[in-house]
This record gives C-alpha cells, structure tokens and sequence, in this order.
C-alpha cells in the first residue's frame, strides 16, 4: 500500500480504483451482516466464490462482501449491480442459476420480493416498498462497500470530507457549518453536536479526547450495529474531523462487546488507514495527527451513559458521575471530552462535503438530515429504515414496514428503548422528530421502533423494561435503585392479579421523583415505560386490577387453558404433550384440562391441530365464567353418583 | 493452575504494560482466553499489573461479560431485547430452563452447556434469537430447541 502524503495522492488513488472498478460490468453483492450471517450469507458467498471461478461466462463479474442492508426479514440478500436486482433468501443451491441469469440478462422470479399489497413481484431493489419509500444518507452507501475493503470507501469519494475539513478549512469553520446544520445527537438526547463541539473546543485544557459511542444497549434497537458493521470508515471519517473541530488527536471508539462482527470491521478499519496514512502524523500534510482505540465495552447498559462510559475508558467501573461540571469540560481523565453516537458522526463528513444548506433541506424545523430506526416487533417488513424526521410513523409502520402480519390490529408502537414509552394509534400520524415524541411522552432515543399488536400486554411491556432497569441500574443513587425495584413489585402485583387501585398512584408518585431525583438519565427517564403505558392504556391496567383479566391474553396467572369439548377429537396431541401431565382423557375420549395442575404453559394451546383449534385461552370474566361451569359439572357429576 | 495457563494469562498481560485504564480490556482478554476469570488469574494480574485485589473484583463482578466462575463447554444465550420479548423470547428461556435442568441462568452439573439472559443481540428483526456459542439461530420455536440442543450432544 502506498503512503498517502498529499491530496494529490489520494485523488491519484481514487482515480485508479475508479478505473479499476470500471473494469467489471456486473457486480454480484452478498449481504453478509450479522442477521445475513444467522440466515447463510457466508455459505451463499462460498457458493458463489466457487461458482465464479468455474464459469466462463463469469469473468466480468466480480462478488462482493457487503454488511448490513437493513432488510433483515428477507436475508440473505443478493443484488446484482448495475441493474440492482434484488433477490430475497437466497440459498446456495440457487447460486448457479443466479450466477447464469445475470450472465445472459434473465432474472429469476421465484427469488424477487413478493409485494403482497399488490401481488406482484418487484424486480429492482430501489423499487421494493421497504426501500422505495427510505431517504438513505448514512446507510445509503452500505450496499457499494465492503466494510473490510478501505478502498471500496475511498472510491466513493471517502476521505474527501477529511481532506477538505483539515486543509481547507479552520477548525471554527468546520464547528459553524456543523452548528448550522442543527445536527443533533443521535444517540437519544438530541443535543446538538456542533454545540457540544464548540463547548470542548473552548475548554482550556489539554490534551482533548473525542469518543464515538457504540454501546447500544437499548434493547430493539441495532442502527449502530448497521452503521459500523457496513461502513466503518464513515465513522472513523467523522470521528477524525470532529478531532479536529475540537483540537483533539486522540480519539476513541467504545463498542460494546456483543458486536462481534463491529469490532472485527472497525479494528480492520483502522488498521488500513493507518496503512495509507489517514491516521498517525501530519495527515495528507496537513499538519493534522489523530490516533484512535478500540475499547470494549463488557455488557453494561449503564456504561452507554456518558460520564459512565468515560469512566469505562478509565478502566473503572462504568458508574455516572454527578455532571455539575459537563464532561465536555471534565471528562476522561478529567480531561475534555467530547462523545457522539455513531450515526451522529456518520453523518458529519456528508454534511462537510455537501454543506450544512443541504443537509437542512431534509427534515422538520428542530429537526434536520434523516434517522435510522429499526423498525421491529409485530411488523411484516422488519429491519432498518433510514427516513427524512418528520415522517409520519404510519408511514414507516405501514408503507415502508407493511403493516402487521396476520391481519392483526395495531396496538402501540415502542420508541426509545427503556427510556422512551408506547405510542397509540391515535398518534400515528404525528411526524416524527425529536421534539414531537417528547410531546407525547416518549422520546427519538437511539431509534428503536418496537411495533406492538393486539396480543401485546401493555402492563407486561412496562414491567418488561422495569425489570430490565433493575437489572441494569448501577444501584449509586437511591432513587433509581429503590425506585425501580418498587416499580417492579407493584407491577408484578398487578400482572399476578393482586393489583389494588391505589397501585396506579402510587406508581405515578414514584416515578416523579425518579424523575427528580436521580443522578442520570438513565434513571431520571426509567419510570417513562410506565407512565406513558399508564397514560394511554388506563383501562388495561384497570382491567387487570378490577376484573383480574388480561385483554391480550398474556399475563401468565390470569389466563386458563380450556379444551372445547365439541371441538376436541380426542386426538392425544396435547395430551402426550403436556409437560406436568395436566390433561385428562383418553383415545375417544374428550379431553379435559385438570386446572390443579396446569401450569398455565400454553403448550396444549400451541399443539392443537389447526383444524380443530380446541384450545381456548381466556382471561378475567370468561375465566370466572369458566371455572363455575366446571364447578357446575362436577357438582352435577357428584350429584348424579 | 497449570504453568501453560499461567503463561497465557501472562501473555495477556504482556501486551497491556504500561499503559492506561487498561483493566476492563484486559479481563476481557482474560475471559475470551480462559473462558472465564479464576481466583489465581486475578492474583496473576494483581501480582503483575500492581492493581488492587478490590478493584479487580469490583470490575470483575460488574460487568456482565466476566465470569468468576467456570463457564460450560456450551454457551446459550438467550435474547430477550424487547423485539424477541413481543415475538416470545422469554418463552425460549423457559424451555431451555426446563430442558437443561436450571432456574434462570446458571450451568448445568456436567458442565457442558451454560445458559445466559442477554439484553439486546442487535438481531433484532430475527427474533426471538438464541445464540451457541458462535452459531445464531433465528425465529426459534420452543419445540424445536430439544433438537436444536441434541446437536451439542
């Protein structure tokens, strides 16, 4: 690899892989990230090396390695440029087909997306609904890049941002363009970056560290695992002109460690450009040095917070501290720090190369550029989804997401991880930024969109994200601790059936002084999940505490299995099934579920055979109604003895 | 334990020396390395890198990536990120709680499989997601584990 020294080098470079690039008329583009890599991707991609190698008609193709497409649901993925032809889970066996067809120009139906609004198949990548209907910035470029290959990165005009920042322009100068832009976080809090540069920069210490926060631990969301997984350089690229924004040389990526596959990819990363020399001393002569670290992060959903985080990189205990002094003055060795998240700075080399006017065009007033969210749960497309803010979530849900599968309701939509709270659908077509959600008592945090239909409790998903802040509070500061493990009680009393009314206030007393009191966001923000359930589905916690009933049939001890006596066929399936021997019957004979036994497993409910469908699951009045019946019949059948 | 492990351990240590806030990476290593952080690793490190014994056992016991008892030849984590809560995770857990003979998380008496609760794998359009070892398994359904598990037989 050649050192480059200058600009010139680097143009020189780019020209030459442009050129080589050129040199194949077809591309052959395996999606191999983490969710290609759990469906096959990596024997499909064997398959192909081998295929390519034997084929004659092959020579012009060249096969690509790429990460994260978003389109998690229908991986792996196989896109066949220029042409962008897209076929959907495909397997090795299809490979030599495909490989033929793209050769003489034919295309193979039986791979393509299936559109099941319109029945028809869809040919084109750009032309499938999912992608159709998404504003790719940051993830737009995934699909040319392997992740691996720093000159695929370059050749799209990578590194051109770099160059203009550290030689043409001053760092007050990148720091305006940023805060013109009104980027803003990313990462959950929607604070503006250009801001939080500028404050760092004016920090009078040195030296100065610059930090890139891949510790996404909010459960349901996995943008940054997109992002670093297929485009690394993008980071590293934004990273290092943030570096310079703020006057600092050392920067570092803090990634946690259940990304595998990100850590791979980023270490490679930086390796290669400090081969080229886009990392180290005087970079492309500009008198610029930078360095950077990979830090794993070891599975603390705190140590996402940023003093926490810093702490982390200290080697300590990855605890908040109290922010009197911000971090940006006082952070990693009481030195000034200054933390993005991962998309934050993805974004930044393309507002450098196009201008902050640009970027301010795409969005809402507050709001500017575009977000990825990953958009998951009971939804028929699921996978990531990058939109201009301001988007309706209907639109995201609906058109781009395609609704719910199996003709199921909408109940709620879930955004900002444990942070944020549900949506119901009367809010559907709120555009979405950061300012709205906060209206409606949720928050944008990281992008997690959780889509929740008619069989989703909304009790159990609040004493869901509880438990989980109980297992993740640190436990430093009182308020959070006790809280949460409070929280966790009363919501558990209610999801048992014991709930009392006076629970509701109580619960809203608590998590105001959560809100008041604690020492971090973290725990100042976990009550959300609750009061916003509680806020929008009052009802169904009446439910559970007045009537013990369940309406979506999930909270385990207010539900009952029942057999329909005129419906069972005796056919023993869940009879032989059944794991604490709670069914009573025999061949010919209707079966019965002996409700002392049953544990409420729901096994027999899920063995029925579809044409029968004798298994009922009921909850609250139905139940009570139920168990006087049977108490009826057994009376009778003593009566009658 | 046994020279070759010391070595190893030391090793490790090796390429952290001298430099800062390098104790969480290092036990990380430890942990990939030994498959979990024994009594004589951290005496090892506290030894070497002269770090406080408390300050060992208080990262060490922190994070939920190190291990301060010996892990299964098997590693089954189970996802329960809220996207796998909605699809059923928590039903995944229950069955290979009862299939493995644990309450919650734990190892099983022969040492063979350790099963784990995780917050979030990042897959999360393929849930509910189990993971052992390296091999990812999507959409599972709680009747197919048995089979998936006689695999690691």
């Amino acid at each position: 690899m050649t050192l480059l020294e200058s600009p010139d080098h680097l143009h020189t470079l780019r020209e030459s892989l442009k050129t080589k690039r050129d040199e194949y008329s077809k591309y052959i583009i395996v999606s191999s990230g983490t969710c290609g890599r759990a469906h096959g991707s990596e024997e499909v991609f064997a398959a192909f090396t081998g295929e390519l190698e034997k084929n004659n008609d092959a020579k012009n193709m060249k096969l690509k390695k790429t990460g994260c497409l978003g389109f998690c649901e229908k991986e792996p993925l196989v896109i066949i440029f220029p042409e962008r032809i897209c076929y959907c889970n495909v397997t090795p066996s299809d490979v030599p087909e495909i490989v033929k067809e793209a050769s003489s120009g034919g295309i193979i139906d039986r791979l393509l997306y299936h559109d099941s609004l319109t029945e028809k198949k869809v040919i084109h990548q750009n032309e499938i609904p999912f992608y159709k209907y998404q504003h790719q910035i940051v993830s737009g470029n995934n699909v040319s890049i392997d992740p691996e290959e720093i000159d695929d990165y370059i050749t799209l005009d990578g590194y051109s941002a770099l160059e203009k920042a550290i030689l043409h322009m001053t760092p007050e100068q990148v720091i305006r363009e940023i805060k013109k832009s009104n980027l803003r976080g990313r990462g959950g809090g929607g604070f503006p970056a250009g801001i939080k540069w500028e404050t760092c920069r004016n920090a009078g210490e040195t030296p100065k560290y610059i930090i890139v926060n891949c510790d996404e631990g909010d459960p349901g969301a996995y943008m940054d695992r997109g992002v670093m997984e297929g485009n690394p350089h993008s980071v590293l690229e934004g990273l290092m002109i943030a570096g310079y924004a703020i006057g600092s040389e050392k920067g570092f990526f803090y990634i946690r460690e259940e990304y595998p596959l990100a850590l791979k990819h980023t270490a490679r990363a930086i390796e290669k450009a400090k081969e080229y020399g886009l990392l180290g001393e005087n970079i492309l002569g500009s008198g610029f040095s930078f360095s950077v670290e990979i830090h794993r992060g070891a599975g603390a959903f705190v140590s996402g917070e940023s003093s926490a985080l810093m702490s982390a990189i200290e080697g300590e205990v990855g605890e908040p501290r109290s922010k009197y002094v911000h971090t940006a003055l006082k952070g990693i060795w009481n030195k000034p720090s200054c933390l993005n998240n991962v998309e934050t700075l993805a974004t930044v080399p393309h507002i450098i190369n196009n201008g902050a006017d640009w970027f301010c065009q795409i969005g809402t007033e507050n709001s500017k550029g575009t977000k990825i969210f990953s958009l998951v749960g009971k939804v028929n497309n699921t996978g990531l989804v990058e939109v201009p803010m301001g988007t309706t979530l209907r639109d995201i849900i609906f058109k781009i997401g395609g609704g719910i599968p199996y003709e199921k309701r909408f109940k709620a939509v879930q955004t900002g991880g444990p942070s944020g709270g549900v949506i119901p659908e009367t809010h559907l077509d709120v555009p979405i930024d950061f300012d709205e959600l906060n209206k409606l008592g949720s928050m944008m945090g990281s992008g997690g969109m959780i889509v929740m239909d008619e069989e989703t409790c909304m009790v159990d998903v609040a004493y869901y994200f509880i438990d989980f802040l109980c297992t993740e509070s640190c436990g430093k500061c009182v308020p959070c601790r006790e809280g949460l493990k409070r929280l966790k009680e009363i919501l558990g009393c209610i999801i048992a059936g014991k709930g009392k009314e006076e629970d509701i206030r109580t619960i809203e007393g608590l998590g105001r002084a959560m809100q008041d009191a604690s020492l971090c966001a973290l725990g100042r923000t976990a009550a959300n999940p609750v009061l916003s359930t509680i806020s929008y589905f009052h009802n169904e916690y009446l439910e559970h505490i007045r009537n013990k009933n369940c309406p979506a049939l999930v909270c385990k001890p207010l539900l009952s299995y029942y057999i329909d006596p005129k419906k069972c066929k005796a056919c023993m399936v869940c009879l032989k099934k059944c794991p604490v021997n709670a069914i009573e019957g025999g061949k010919n004979q209707v079966h019965k579920i002996n409700q002392e036994k049953c544990n409420q497993c729901g096994t027999c409910f899920t063995v029925c055979p579809e044409k029968f469908r004798a298994v009922r699951k009921i909850s609250g009045r139905d139940r009570l109604r139920q168990m006087e019946q049977e108490e009826k019949t057994r009376a009778g059948e003593r009566h009658v003895q | 334990m046994k020279t070759t492990d010391i070595t190893r351990v030391e090793h490790i240590l090796n390429t952290y020396r001298g430099k800062r806030g390098i104790l969480i990476q290092l036990l990380l290593d430890i942990q990939h390395e030994m498959g979990w952080i024994s009594p004589y690793a951290i005496d090892l490190v506290h030894k070497r890198m002269k770090i406080p014994l408390s300050r060992i056992y208080r990262i060490a016991s922190f994070y939920k990536a190190m291990s301060l008892v010996p892990m299964g030849k098997y590693l089954v984590r189970v996802c329960l990120g809220t996207a796998c809560h909605v699809r059923g995770g928590g039903k995944i857990m229950e069955k290979l709680e009862d299939l493995l003979g644990l309450e919650g998380e734990g190892t099983t008496g022969d040492g063979k499989f350790t099963l784990e609760r995780v917050n979030c794998l990042g897959c999360c359009a393929l849930g509910p997601v189990m993971v052992i070892n390296d091999v990812y398994y999507s959409n599972v359904e709680p009747q197919k584990i048995e089979g998936i598990l006689k695999e690691y037989e």
